[in-house]
């Protein structure tokens, strides 16, 4: 039956119109695929101080042996240089990418260089298209974009459509890629990178045949998996609630982001809770392909016509925790339409919910304190809770009508270099921060995690586990950095994170026999760590530098569930991770 | 008593596909190439979900269109397929209105459910259950 064609990289190049596959077996034995093989070629394709939004930068999407045969293993990993932090551009994003890749018969896809004209590609497993795409540019919903494509192409059940929105042709350095309307690939800026190429979208189709040397403990092992997955209460939180169930909980502990972080606490969290929306608003749940979980939650907003009676539309909005914290709580917007509403917009338009909603309170304080006008506004008045505003300024985000939307649309640190308020602008390496205050971890690892995201080594989960203990400065900084490092496996394999707790060590090394590939647990643990110290190295080479890191004052001005953030043991931390990683040495080699 | 496969509330389908994955495991194998059955959206995922599947004619048109007898209609229900006869010539493909015949491009035949229902396992959003008849 063939082997599985899982090495298989697939090219593409925009400057010519040309593809063609290459056999990367060596990547894939050695860093099993996903993030591991995606750093490599992003090593090998991208090179050193290329501008990310230039015809060097390159587009990487890698997927895992576990993808299409193991259940929850439905995430595809980007690689990018990123036009947001100027270093490691890494996304990921589940709906059908996943499965439509590896099924398509790809480990991989790379895209270089730039299209005369804006195209979308369309993959049908062996046959690629350029597709011009003029039509489609410019149009200002990117959920348009999605019907159309959809209409255009086959594969309907087994395809994915990966599309950017306005935000990312206006090049917004957190313009996002969405696939499958409610997914996205939505940090660092990938949508930008795709506008700066005229690639409009990515249509992948596939339904090929992966074979299984030992097919009895393949059935086997995929029940162990399948069993824990339906029956452990997380993946039975994520389902009903979903992640916004985090909203009340973090409000509880006074640990939700609110106001640009002014605030722990949002008094008017209740209204924006995950239990809210489900219980008013929630229309269906869906899943990506091959997870039984099902946490996608849309929301069914009715919206009437003002101008014809007993008339109106009903919008559906994927909410979860993070764009509420962005848009709602950092916001200080209560009014659960409200957020939806933002949400909604955001989408529209195609950028990042997070980094949208940490630009907007950034401005909404600025404005505050005189830093800018309402010239530089486009006559907005920001107000905290006023949603009718934000959705205008996301607008003025896509279009940049004046300078100061100019320079917001390369990101909070980079605007507030111009016009101040540097101390309150939440970001850590350039990018805007997630909705955790939870105590010194959460911000610890998204200033010295590889992505800058929460889920690079989680400080924010170790936070609340550690909640009225004494955090062990040494103790937690080595507890995280493997937390990151065998995060590097499962983002490898790919495994969504949400599945952690089922994937343990022990079952990635089982489940890895049925394939007929053998690694160990420490062999894993190794691969965890070389990864990780690969993509280091990438920071390191574009810029990086631990050393001069900025880190906003706010952090240590509202007081978090650990208490106010003491500085100098936050220091400290910074320094401890160098020795661990040998920071020093890997920058002496660059 | 025979069972069939029957759809019970396409509403409560999350789209997971994993009846799809199932489907090809049958034979032990990973991927979507040897399923008979197939979800999906109508229209846009907020809509919901469409379940293609053979819905066990008990006078399947597929049978009868075929030129070699390959598909033969089954007690209870639908058809099996006697792969040693069948030609390729897609008839069935064409005589089945639901689209429920699929093809397998390896072989350059038909794939079509048997009724065996390991699909229903791994659904757990009771959209799918064997029904006797």
């Amino acid at each position: 039956m063939g082997k599985d064609p899982i090495s298989n990289i697939l090219y593409i190049d925009l400057n010519r119109k040309r593809f063609w596959v290459e056999d990367r077996s060596e990547l894939f034995e050695k860093y099993i695929g996903g993030t591991g093989v995606a750093i490599k070629l992003l090593e090998e394709e991208v090179p050193k101080n290329a501008d990310p939004l230039g015809p060097e930068n390159v587009i990487i999407f890698t997927v895992g042996p576990f993808n299409g045969v193991y259940p929850m293993a439905s995430k595809t990993v980007a690689m990018f240089k990123s036009p947001l932090t100027g270093n490691l551009g890494e996304s990921h994003a589940g709906g059908r990418s996943s499965i439509a890749i590896r099924l398509a018969g790809y480990g991989g896809i790379v895209i270089r260089g730039v299209s005369d004209i804006p195209v979308y590609i369309a993959i049908h497993e062996k046959k690629v298209y350029f597709r011009n795409a003029s039509t489609l540019w410019g149009m200002r919903s990117s959920f348009t974009v999605g019907r159309i494509i959809r209409e255009n192409e086959p594969g309907a059940g087994v395809r994915t459509i990966m599309r950017i929105g306005r935000a990312g042709e206006k090049l917004v350095r957190y313009a996002c890629v969405v696939t499958e309307t409610y997914r996205h690939f939505g940090r660092l800026g990938l949508g930008a990178v795709f506008g700066s190429k005229k690639l409009k979208a990515i249509l992948i189709s596939g339904r090929r045949h992966i074979p299984i040397k030992d097919k009895p403990l393949y059935r086997k092992i995929y029940g162990e998996i399948f069993d824990e997955a339906v029956n452990t209460p997380l993946m039975k939180k994520y389902h009903e609630i979903g992640t916004p169930v985090n909203v009340l909980r973090l409000n509880k502990i006074k640990g939700l982001p609110t106001k640009n972080l002014l605030q722990n606490y949002f008094e008017q969290a209740e209204k924006i809770s995950g239990e809210y929306f489900a219980e008013k608003f929630l229309g269906r749940r869906v899943a990506c392909s091959h997870c039984p979980v099902g946490c996608i939650h849309l929301a069914a907003l009715k919206i009437p016509y003002e101008d014809v009676p007993y008339f109106e539309k009903t919008i559906f909005i994927s909410y979860d925790y993070e764009p509420i914290y962005a848009v709602g709580s950092m916001l200080g917007i209560g009014d659960p339409e409200g957020v939806l509403k933002i949400i909604h917009e955001v989408d529209t338009y195609g950028l990042d919910a997070m980094s949208t909603g940490v630009v907007l309170a950034w401005l909404t304080e600025a404005f505050q304190r005189n830093l800018i006008s309402i010239e530089d506004t486009n006559g907005l008045k920001f107000k905290w809770g006023d949603y009718e505003t934000y959705i205008e300024a996301v607008r003025n985000i896509v279009y940049q009508p004046t300078e100061l939307y100019k320079a917001v649309a390369n990101g909070v640190e980079y605007a507030s270099k111009i016009y101040g308020g540097e101390e309150f602008a939440m970001a850590f390496g350039g990018n805007e921060m997630p909705g955790y205050h939870t105590g010194p971890l959460s911000h610890f690892s998204y200033l010295v995690g590889s992505r800058h995201s929460h889920l690079d080594m989680a400080g924010y989960s170790l936070d609340q586990k550690l909640l009225g203990k004494t955090i062990v400065l040494e103790e937690a900084v080595e507890k995280l950095l493997r937390e990151e490092e065998w995060r590097q496996v499962l983002t490898s394999l790919v495994i969504c994170l949400f599945a952690r707790g089922i994937y343990r060590p022990e079952m990635v090394s089982n489940a890895f026999k049925p394939l007929g590939i053998e690694f160990s647990v420490d062999d894993l643990m190794e691969i965890g760590k070389i990864i990780h110290r690969e993509k280091y190295k990438f920071k390191i080479r574009e810029g990086f530098d631990l050393d001069k890191v900025r880190i906003p004052e706010r952090i240590f001005q509202t007081p978090t569930p650990h208490g106010y953030i003491d500085k100098k043991s936050f220091l400290r931390m910074i320094e401890i991770f160098k020795t661990k990683i040998k920071y020093n040495e890997l920058k002496m080699k660059i | 008593m025979t069972k069939r496969l029957s759809i019970i509330d396409t509403e409560r389908c999350i789209g997971c596909q994993l009846c799809m994955f199932a489907c090809t495991r049958r034979f032990g194998d990973a991927g979507l190439d040897k399923s008979a059955i197939r979800v999906r959206s109508v229209g846009g995922i907020e809509r919901g979900f469409t379940v293609i599947v053979c819905r066990a004619c008990e006078d399947p048109p597929c049978a009868r269109v075929c030129p070699t007898g390959a598909l033969i209609p089954r007690k209870g229900g639908g058809v099996i397929l006697n792969s040693s006869k069948c030609i390729g010539c897609q008839l069935c493909v064409d005589a089945c209105i639901i689209g429920a015949i699929f093809w397998d491009d390896d072989t350059n035949k038909p794939i079509v459910c048997t009724q065996c229902g390991y699909c229903v396992d791994f659904c757990k959003y009771g959209v799918l259950e064997m029904e006797e008849r």
